[in-house]
C-alpha cells in the first residue's frame, strides 16, 4: 500500500496543494491572491518536475498495475510539468491587464495537470479515463474563463460538447475492449490483442478507442474543435491547449497502443498513419486562408500532431523516441510563439491579425528576429531545431517500410511552410510606414521568446541530449 | 590546420553574430562599420582559403582536411574536401568580397543585409564541404532563408511573388531528396558520404503498381536527388523560378544566385547521383541530355526575346546550366571536366555581367534594355568590361567560357551526336541574344537625354571587376589550373562509375541467361 501510494506521490502532492491552494484562497483575499498563486504553482511545478527527474530510474507499477511509474511516463510529466509553469508564468501579466486573473485558474491549471500525469502514467482503462475527465473538466472551464465574452463562453461550450462525444467514444471503444478480453488492464488486453487473429470486437474497441484519443490530439478528421476554441479562448489559454495537454495525449496514445495493443501493431498502424496524413494536410492546407494568428496556430498544432503520429505510426522504440523529441521541439517553440501573441496589442487591446506585424522588423529586430526562427523552425526548415523533429519522425517511417507516408510528410510540409513564410512576409516584407502594434513586451514574455529562438539554434549541436533520455523512455514502452 | 575547413566555414558566421550582437544605431558610421566588417570578414575568409588550395594535393583521390565529429541521431558532423569540391569552395570564396564590395552603396537596413549575406557565405561553404548527408542537406536548404530575406527585403517591386516562389520551389525540390536520403540512411545504415561512395544501392527491377521501375531503388533515388538538383541548376522545366528571382534580387543577390547557388545542382550531382547511383544515371542519362539540349536551345531563343537585361542574362544562365548538365551525365572525363570547369567559369562571367547590369542600374534605375543606347560616349571602360564579359558569355576562345563550352560539347560528342548537334546551335544563338544586347545598350550615338549626364565607373567599380577580368582570361588562356586540379578526381569517379556499370551488365546477363 505504501509502495503504491510513493509511486503516485507527485500527483497526490499536487493534488493536496490545489485543494489548499483553493481553500486557502477562498477563506483570505481571494483575487488578490491570484498573483501570487501563479508564481508559486509554475514554482511548484518546477519543484515537482525537477524531483521526477531526479527521482532516477526502473519502472514501478502501483495498485496492480492500474498505475505506471517508468521512464516513458516521467519524460511525459517533466513536459508537461514544465510546459504548464511557463504558460502560467506566460499568461499573469496578460490576464491581470484584462481582469482575467481569478484565482480559481491556477487551481484548474494544477488539476488538470494532475489529469494529464495520471493519463500518461495509466496502466488501465479506468486509469486512463479518470485522468483524462480530470483533465477535461478543468480544461472545459478555463476555456470559458471570460464569462462576459461570448466567443470564450462558445468554445468553452463547443469544448465541452465536442470533448463529451469523444469521451463516449472512448468510453465505447473502452467498454468493447473489456468485453472482448474480459479485462481493463493493458497488460491483460495485449495478451487477447495479439497480431493477426485480435478478435473483430477488440479491433473495434481499438478504432473507438483510438477515435477517442484522436478528438483530445486534435488529429483531423477530429479536429473540428481546435480552430473555434483556440481562437474563442483566452490566448493564455489557447497557449496552454497547444501544448501540455497535447503532450499528454500523446503520451497516452502510445501507451495505450504499445501497452495494451503492441502485439498488434498492424492493425493500428493503417490507422495512425491515416489520421497522420488527414492531419498533415488538412493542418497545412486550411491554415492558408486564416489571417488569425490564433486560428492559424490551431492548424498549425494539427499538423504539428500529424507529424508526431507519424513517428508514432511506425510502431517502434525508434518511432516513439522521435514522437517524444517531436514533442519537446514542439512544445518549445509553441511556448516561444505564443510569448509573442500575448504581447501582440495595440493602445492595450489585443490584436490577433496578422497583418498588424507588418514591418516589425522595422521597429523591433530583435523580436522579429526571434520570431524568424521560430517561424522558420516550425516549417522544419533547416538547421533550426524544429527540422530535426521532422527528420526523426520521417526516419523511423521510412525505417518501418513506411516510405509513402514520409513523401506524404515532406510534401505537407512544403505547403505548410507557405503560411509561416507569410508570416514572416508581414513583419520583413511590408510597407515601411504603418505601425499597428506597440511591440512592448514584458520581461517574462522577451525571455521566454528569446530563449526559446535560441533553443531553436543553440539546439542543433546536440539536441540539449534529449536524444538519449528520450531513447530510454522508448525503450522501456516498446520491448 | 586540423580545422581548416571549419575555420573556412564559420568566419564570416562568427562576423555576423558579432554584427548583430554588438553594432548598435543606425546612422551612416555604423552602416559604415557593417560594411567594412562584412568586407574584411569576407575577404579573410578568402585568404584562409588559399592554404586550402595550397596545401591540396591534387594527385589524392579521396578526401582531404578531413574533420570528423559525432552529432544527434547517429549523424556526424563531417567535412572535407575532394578534387571537384576544392574549387567550388576557392569560388565561393573568391566571389564574396566582391559581392560586398559592390553592395557598398546599400542603405536599407545595413546590418541586416550584411548579416544575411555573411550567414549565406557560410551556408554555401557547408554544402561544397559537408560529408554527412543530412549536414549537406542542412546547408543546402539552410541557404533559402538568406536567400529568401535577400529578394524579399532588398528586392525589386514583384519581390514578395519572387521571394516566395523561388523559397517554396526549392523546397519542394529537396524535401523528396530529403526523403531518398532517409531512404539511403535506411539501406545503407550510414549517412557518411565517403561510406555510401563505395555502397551499392540495389538495381533490381520492381514494379509498384503496375509500373516497372529499371534500376530499381537507385532509380528512385536518383529521380528523387534529380528533383531537388535539377530546380536548383535550374533545368528546363522547371527553370521558371529563377528568372523572377534573379529580376527581383539586389545586385548582390543575383550575383550570389548566378555565380554561386546555381552551382549547388551540378555539384550536387556529381557528388551524388553520378558516383552513387552509377546504373541510375546511365539509364536516364539520355533523359537529361535531351532536357539538357532543349534547355540550350530554348532558353537562348527566350532570352532574344526580353526586355528586361537581368531576365536575358537569367535565361542565357540557363543556357550554360545546360551545357553543365550535358556535360554530367555525357559523363566521360572531357564532359565532367568540361562541366565543372563551366560552372567556375559560369560563376565569374555570369556574376560580372550582372554586376555591369548593377553599375548601370545604380545610375539610373532601371534595367530596360531599351532605356539604354549609345552608353560608349560617356562610359568607355564600362563598354570595354561589358564587351569582355559578353564575349566570353558567348564563348569566345581566350575566354574561360570557350573551354567549358567546348569540352563539354567534345564529351556530348562522342555520347550522342544528335544532342551535340542541337547544343551546339545554343553556341550560335548565345552570340545572337549576347551581342544584340551589348549593341543595343553600349553602342550607337547617346541620344537618350537622361543618358547625357552618366558617369563612367568610379575607382571601386574597377577594382570590383578586375579580378573577374583577370580569371576569365587566365583560365581562357590556361585551363590546365582547372583541369590539373579536378583531372585525376574526376577519372576516379569515371573509374569507380565504369566497375558499377559492368557489374551491372554482367548480373543482368547472368538473369537473362537464367530464364
Amino acid at each position: 500500500m505504501i509502495s503504491d501510494l510513493t509511486t503516485l506521490m507527485p500527483e497526490i502532492l499536487l493534488a493536496v496543494y490545489a485543494m489548499a491552494a483553493l481553500i486557502f484562497a477562498v477563506y483570505t483575499t481571494k483575487d488578490a491572491l491570484a498573483p501570487l498563486l501563479v508564481w508559486v504553482t509554475a514554482a511548484v511545478f518546477t519543484v515537482v518536475a525537477f524531483w521526477i527527474m531526479a527521482s532516477g530510474g526502473g519502472s514501478a507499477g502501483g495498485f496492480d498495475g492500474m498505475f505506471i511509474d517508468d521512464s516513458f511516463s516521467r519524460f511525459a510529466k517533466v513536459m508537461i510539468l514544465l510546459s504548464a509553469a511557463a504558460i502560467l508564468l506566460l499568461s499573469k501579466d496578460y490576464m491581470l491587464a484584462r481582469d482575467l486573473l481569478r484565482f480559481e485558474y491556477p487551481v484548474l491549471i494544477v488539476l488538470a495537470v494532475v489529469g494529464m500525469m495520471i493519463m500518461v502514467s495509466a496502466g488501465d482503462l479506468m486509469t486512463l479515463y479518470m485522468g483524462l475527465e480530470l483533465q477535461s473538466l478543468s480544461l472545459y472551464v478555463v476555456a470559458a474563463l471570460r464569462r462576459d465574452s461570448v466567443k470564450s463562453t462558445e468554445a468553452g461550450l463547443k469544448y465541452f460538447v465536442l470533448g463529451a462525444l469523444s469521451s463516449g467514444l472512448l468510453l465505447y471503444g473502452a467498454s468493447l475492449t473489456y468485453g472482448f478480453s474480459g479485462t481493463t488492464q493493458f497488460s491483460g488486453i495485449i495478451q487477447t490483442a495479439t497480431a493477426g487473429d485480435i478478435p473483430l470486437g477488440l479491433l473495434i474497441g481499438l478504432v473507438f478507442l483510438c477515435a477517442g484519443l484522436a478528438f483530445k490530439v486534435s488529429a483531423a478528421p477530429f479536429h473540428m474543435w481546435t480552430p473555434d476554441v483556440y481562437e474563442g479562448s483566452p490566448t493564455p489559454i489557447t497557449a496552454f491547449f497547444a501544448t501540455a495537454p497535447k503532450v499528454a495525449a500523446m503520451a497516452l496514445f502510445a501507451r495505450l497502443l504499445h501497452d495494451a495493443f503492441g502485439e498488434a501493431v498492424a492493425d493500428w498502424q493503417q490507422i495512425l498513419a491515416f489520421l497522420a496524413v488527414l492531419s498533415m494536410f488538412l493542418g497545412a492546407i486550411a491554415a492558408i486562408g486564416q489571417r488569425d494568428i490564433k486560428r492559424l496556430m490551431a492548424y498549425s498544432s494539427i499538423a504539428h500532431m500529424g507529424f508526431a503520429l507519424v513517428g508514432l505510426s511506425a510502431g517502434t522504440a525508434q518511432g516513439v523516441e522521435s514522437m517524444l523529441i517531436y514533442m519537446a521541439i514542439y512544445v518549445t517553440m509553441n511556448i516561444g510563439t505564443f510569448a509573442f501573441i500575448l504581447s501582440m496589442e495595440r493602445d492595450g487591446r489585443h490584436i490577433t491579425d496578422i497583418s498588424s506585424l507588418n514591418m516589425l522588423s522595422k521597429n523591433e529586430p530583435g523580436k522579429a528576429l526571434a520570431m524568424l526562427v521560430l517561424l522558420f523552425s516550425l516549417a522544419g526548415v533547416p538547421p533550426l531545431l524544429g527540422f530535426f523533429g521532422k527528420y526523426g519522425v520521417l526516419l523511423a517511417a521510412v525505417d518501418a517500410g513506411l516510405g509513402w507516408l514520409a513523401v506524404a510528410g515532406a510534401v505537407a510540409s512544403v505547403i505548410g511552410a507557405f503560411y509561416y513564410l507569410r508570416i514572416v512576409f508581414y513583419m520583413y516584407f511590408g510597407d515601411p510606414e504603418e505601425r499597428l502594434i506597440d511591440g512592448k513586451m514584458s520581461p517574462v514574455h522577451f525571455v521566454f521568446l528569446m530563449g526559446s529562438a535560441a533553443a531553436m539554434v543553440l539546439g542543433i549541436v546536440n539536441l540539449f541530449g534529449l536524444e538519449s533520455v528520450a531513447a530510454v523512455a522508448a525503450a522501456t514502452l516498446v520491448n | 590546420m586540423d580545422n581548416l575547413l571549419s575555420i573556412i566555414t564559420f568566419i564570416p558566421m562568427v562576423a555576423a553574430g558579432i554584427l548583430a550582437l554588438f553594432l548598435r544605431g543606425d546612422d551612416a558610421a555604423a552602416k559604415l562599420n557593417a560594411k567594412w566588417l562584412a568586407l574584411i570578414a569576407t575577404s579573410a575568409t578568402f585568404f584562409v582559403s588559399l592554404f586550402l588550395i595550397f596545401q591540396f594535393d591534387p594527385a589524392d583521390t579521396g578526401f582531404q582536411f578531413v574533420e570528423e565529429r559525432d552529432w544527434m541521431f547517429g549523424l556526424s558532423y563531417k567535412m572535407g574536401v575532394d578534387g571537384i569540391s576544392v574549387l567550388f569552395v576557392m569560388l565561393t570564396t573568391f566571389m564574396m568580397p566582391l559581392v560586398i564590395a559592390a553592395s557598398w552603396h546599400v542603405d536599407l537596413r545595413v546590418k541586416e543585409y550584411m548579416i544575411a549575406f555573411l550567414m549565406l557565405e557560410t551556408l554555401m561553404l557547408g554544402v561544397f564541404m559537408a560529408l554527412d548527408l543530412v549536414l549537406f542537406y542542412l546547408f543546402f536548404e539552410a541557404g533559402l532563408i538568406p536567400m529568401f530575406l535577400i529578394i524579399g527585403i532588398w528586392g525589386g517591386k514583384a519581390r514578395v511573388y519572387a521571394a516566395f516562389k523561388f523559397f517554396l520551389y526549392t523546397f519542394l525540390g529537396s524535401v523528396l531528396m530529403l526523403v531518398a536520403m532517409i531512404g539511403m540512411y535506411v539501406d545503407a545504415g550510414t549517412t557518411d558520404v565517403v561510406s555510401l561512395l563505395s555502397h551499392e544501392f540495389a538495381t533490381e527491377t520492381f514494379s509498384v503498381a503496375g509500373i516497372h521501375i529499371v534500376g530499381g531503388l537507385q532509380t528512385l533515388l536518383w529521380l528523387a536527388f534529380f528533383a531537388s538538383f535539377a530546380v536548383k541548376m535550374p533545368m528546363w522545366p522547371v527553370h521558371t523560378w529563377l528568372p523572377d528571382a534573379h529580376v527581383q534580387a539586389p545586385t548582390a543577390g543575383s550575383v550570389v544566385l548566378a555565380a554561386i547557388l546555381l552551382k549547388m545542382g551540378g555539384y550536387g550531382f556529381l557528388r551524388f547521383s553520378l558516383p552513387m547511383f552509377p546504373v541510375a544515371s546511365d539509364i536516364m542519362a539520355p533523359f537529361v541530355l535531351w532536357i539538357s539540349a532543349i534547355a540550350i536551345v530554348y532558353t537562348s531563343l527566350v532570352a532574344l526575346a526580353q526586355e528586361d537585361m537581368k531576365k536575358l542574362i537569367a535565361y542565357s544562365s540557363v543556357a550554360h546550366m545546360g551545357y553543365v548538365t550535358m556535360g554530367i551525365f555525357a559523363a566521360n572525363q572531357q564532359g565532367i571536366d568540361g562541366a565543372i570547369f563551366q560552372m567556375l567559369s559560369h560563376g565569374f562571367i555570369s556574376g560580372a555581367l550582372f554586376l555591369c547590369v548593377g553599375v548601370i542600374y545604380d545610375r539610373m534605375h532601371t534595367r530596360d534594355i531599351d532605356a539604354y543606347g549609345g552608353l560608349v560616349n560617356r562610359m568607355p571602360a564600362y563598354a570595354l568590361i561589358f564587351m569582355l564579359f559578353t564575349m566570353a558569355n558567348v564563348g569566345l576562345p581566350g575566354t574561360s567560357g570557350f573551354v567549358g563550352e567546348f569540352l563539354t560539347l567534345m564529351g556530348v560528342f562522342q555520347v550522342n551526336t544528335w544532342v551535340a548537334m542541337f547544343a551546339t546551335s545554343g553556341v550560335i544563338l548565345s552570340a545572337a541574344y549576347a551581342l544584340w544586347l551589348y549593341r543595343r545598350v553600349v553602342m550607337g550615338d547617346l541620344i537618350k537625354e537622361s543618358l547625357k549626364s552618366i558617369t563612367d565607373m568610379d575607382t571601386r567599380e574597377k577594382w570590383i571587376f578586375t579580378p573577374l577580368v583577370v580569371m576569365t582570361l587566365l583560365l581562357g588562356v590556361y585551363p590546365a589550373l582547372v583541369i590539373d586540379i579536378i583531372g585525376p578526381t574526376v577519372s576516379a569517379l569515371i573509374d569507380g562509375r565504369t566497375v558499377a556499370l559492368a557489374d551491372f551488365a554482367a548480373t543482368t546477363q547472368i538473369a537473362a541467361g537464367g530464364h
